[in-house]
């Protein structure tokens, strides 16, 4: 498509104008990761003496802040790892029976889904408190990943089911004609069948999880149990924090979701769009 | 009846399905997701519900002239946050429509905000926005203006929570839009070249109207999101100055955790649960 003359200037305008917009913060972010102590208080557009004493420090553990990165990063990834896993166990299982099985009451499944997915997670989190404290839960890794797997796990079915819906059923006919119990249709038809969207989905739980703040505040305490987020959160209480090292943090705490958004970019936006899409 | 049918017919009737084993098959399949529903989401939400029945938490939270400023910020937050997002997504989704190098390679940069988990951004803005060492006030100083101290004050304080949810959430939404512009039939378009439509009557007569439905549930959806944000006023403010800049998930974090009064903080949410029901209720049958 050719533009010309001042729609030309326009559309060159506001690329240039979002490139800034979305980049700055985050070359922002990365450059305070490169300052020393002093330079973070001169403020400059530009890092003129860098240095990775803050990312040797994160990795030596050897500021008061960071003490604990090793323990705080191994409880955000376990955490992270469980609920994918019971993501996978839950939504496969459930897709499976949504796409595949005519049933009474498959209506009403889909419902609740629906409504979980919508629900904003936080409106929840009184009762949860007292859930996890009335099962003495509270500080322990399976308070956290249960919530996680509560709001994970419904768009898991969704896109598993929208994806399981396209599986001729003839497949599973023949299978069964062949004296093939469903048990053995999910595992050796369905499974196969749903793993491409199945990355997707193991990503999308992985980061839910990772990225969650709120919950992992209210349910996990101390230094070497908390994850990385609440220990990121911590640093705001006091007043003389060191911020190089909170933006060191924040550039380590984020490469992981940048590189799965990356790889799996095509996966996550059609499968978010087809949910979105489609629906109307 | 026509032939096929009959010759299918012995295959059904081989192996029958009545409905009610297939009704305990399904649910079979469908126990470990009906578990969490029934135990993680019903039952909390009725517990709560049972908690706030209690009419004197309202009478003391409608007291609280924090909680009432609270209601305002939110409904300020939720309201301007969405509806900008949505707007801007709407425009710039047409430039990225425009199938072009610069515009595959920008969509590929947008989507940074979005893959940067929430916490990092937002100490990047609140960073950025600090008074005395914050580059924004820098680059103003650089340029003869007066820098401002964008935080501790409750107008520029929600404004900075605005902006980032712009900047975090623009680009998912922007995509979105992209998707529902592609799906589209280009027949539409091309009739309207022949009849010599305008671009902008092209975007009156034929985008929006196939699009108006998408946006309405895009924004409701965001909405809704929205109205449970916990994360960008805590981590941005802290509810700072004084408490002034709260949304309903901070004000109940602070009555719950900080003050230890449980009853306040189901109130709350009680106050902001009818309408957060019927926004879903609306929403699940439109997406239907």
């Amino acid at each position: 498509m050719g533009l010309r003359g001042w729609r030309r200037i326009g559309f060159y305008g506001v690329c240039a104008a979002l490139l800034v917009w979305t980049i700055f913060p985050v070359y922002y972010m990365v450059m305070l990761s490169l300052v020393s102590w002093e330079d973070l208080f001169k403020p400059r557009l530009y890092v003129v003496n860098p240095t990775f004493e803050n990312y040797l420090q994160t990795f030596a553990q050897s500021n008061y802040f960071v003490s604990q990165f090793w323990a705080q990063l191994y409880n955000s990834v376990a955490i992270a790892l469980m609920t994918t896993a019971a993501v996978l166990v839950i939504g496969t299982l459930g897709s499976y029976a949504l796409a595949r099985i005519r049933f009474r009451g498959s209506r009403a499944i889909q419902n609740m889904t629906l409504f979980t997915y919508i629900i904003p997670s936080s409106f929840l989190c009184i009762p949860f408190f007292k859930l996890m404290a009335d099962y003495d839960l509270i500080g322990t890794k399976l308070s956290v990943i249960l919530v996680m797997i509560t709001f994970a796990s419904p768009y898991a079915v969704w896109i598993l089911w929208d994806y399981g819906k396209t599986i001729p059923p003839d497949i599973d006919e023949a299978a069964a004609i062949d004296g093939a119990g469903p048990l053995a249709v999910f595992f050796r038809i369905y499974l196969p069948l749903i793993l491409p969207p199945m990355v997707a989905i193991a990503t999308y739980a992985f980061l839910y999880s990772w990225n969650e703040y709120l919950y992992a505040v209210l349910f996990l305490s101390g230094e070497k149990h908390i994850t990385i987020p609440v220990a990121m959160g911590n640093f705001l209480a006091t007043d003389d924090a060191p911020w190089n090292i909170l933006m060191t943090v924040s550039v380590l705490y984020s490469i992981p979701p940048v590189i799965f958004y990356y790889c799996f970019r095509r996966h996550l936006v059609s499968g978010l769009v087809s949910g979105a899409v489609t629906g109307v | 009846m026509n032939e096929t049918a009959v010759a299918a017919a012995p295959v059904a009737t081989a192996r029958p399905e009545p409905w009610l084993g297939r009704a305990l098959l399904g649910l079979t399949f469908c126990g470990p997701l009906v578990a969490v529903f029934l135990a993680l989401v019903l039952y909390p939400i009725f517990y709560m519900i049972y908690m706030g029945l209690d009419w004197d938490i309202y009478d003391a939270i409608f007291d609280d002239p924090i909680f009432i400023q609270t209601l305002w910020n939110t409904v300020i937050f939720v309201g301007v946050a969405v509806n900008v997002k949505m707007f801007l997504a709407l425009t710039l989704s047409a430039l990225f429509s425009v199938e072009s190098r610069i515009s595959r390679i920008l969509s590929g940069l947008l989507l940074l905000p979005w893959a940067i988990p929430s916490l990092p951004g937002i100490l990047a803005f609140r960073w950025m926005l600090n008074g005395q060492w914050g580059i924004v006030n820098k680059i103003l100083n650089d340029l003869g203006l007066e820098g401002y101290p964008w935080l501790v004050r409750r107008p520029t304080a929600i404004a900075a929570a605005v902006v980032y949810h712009i900047w975090k959430y623009l680009p998912f939404w922007t995509l979105i839009f992209v998707a529902g512009r592609r799906s589209i039939p280009k027949e539409l378009y091309e009739a309207g070249e022949i009849d010599g439509t305008a671009p902008l009557q092209k975007f009156r007569y034929i985008t929006f109207p196939m699009l108006r439905n998408l946006y309405m549930i895009c924004s409701l959806l965001s909405m809704v999101f929205t109205l449970g944000d916990f994360v960008i006023i805590k981590i941005m403010t802290g509810g700072a100055p004084g408490d002034s800049s709260h949304v309903l998930a901070t004000l109940a974090y602070r009555y719950a955790f900080q003050m230890g009064n449980i009853d306040w903080a189901v109130g709350t949410f009680m106050t902001a649960l009818p309408i957060t029901l019927l926004f879903i209720f609306i929403l699940m049958r439109w997406v239907k």
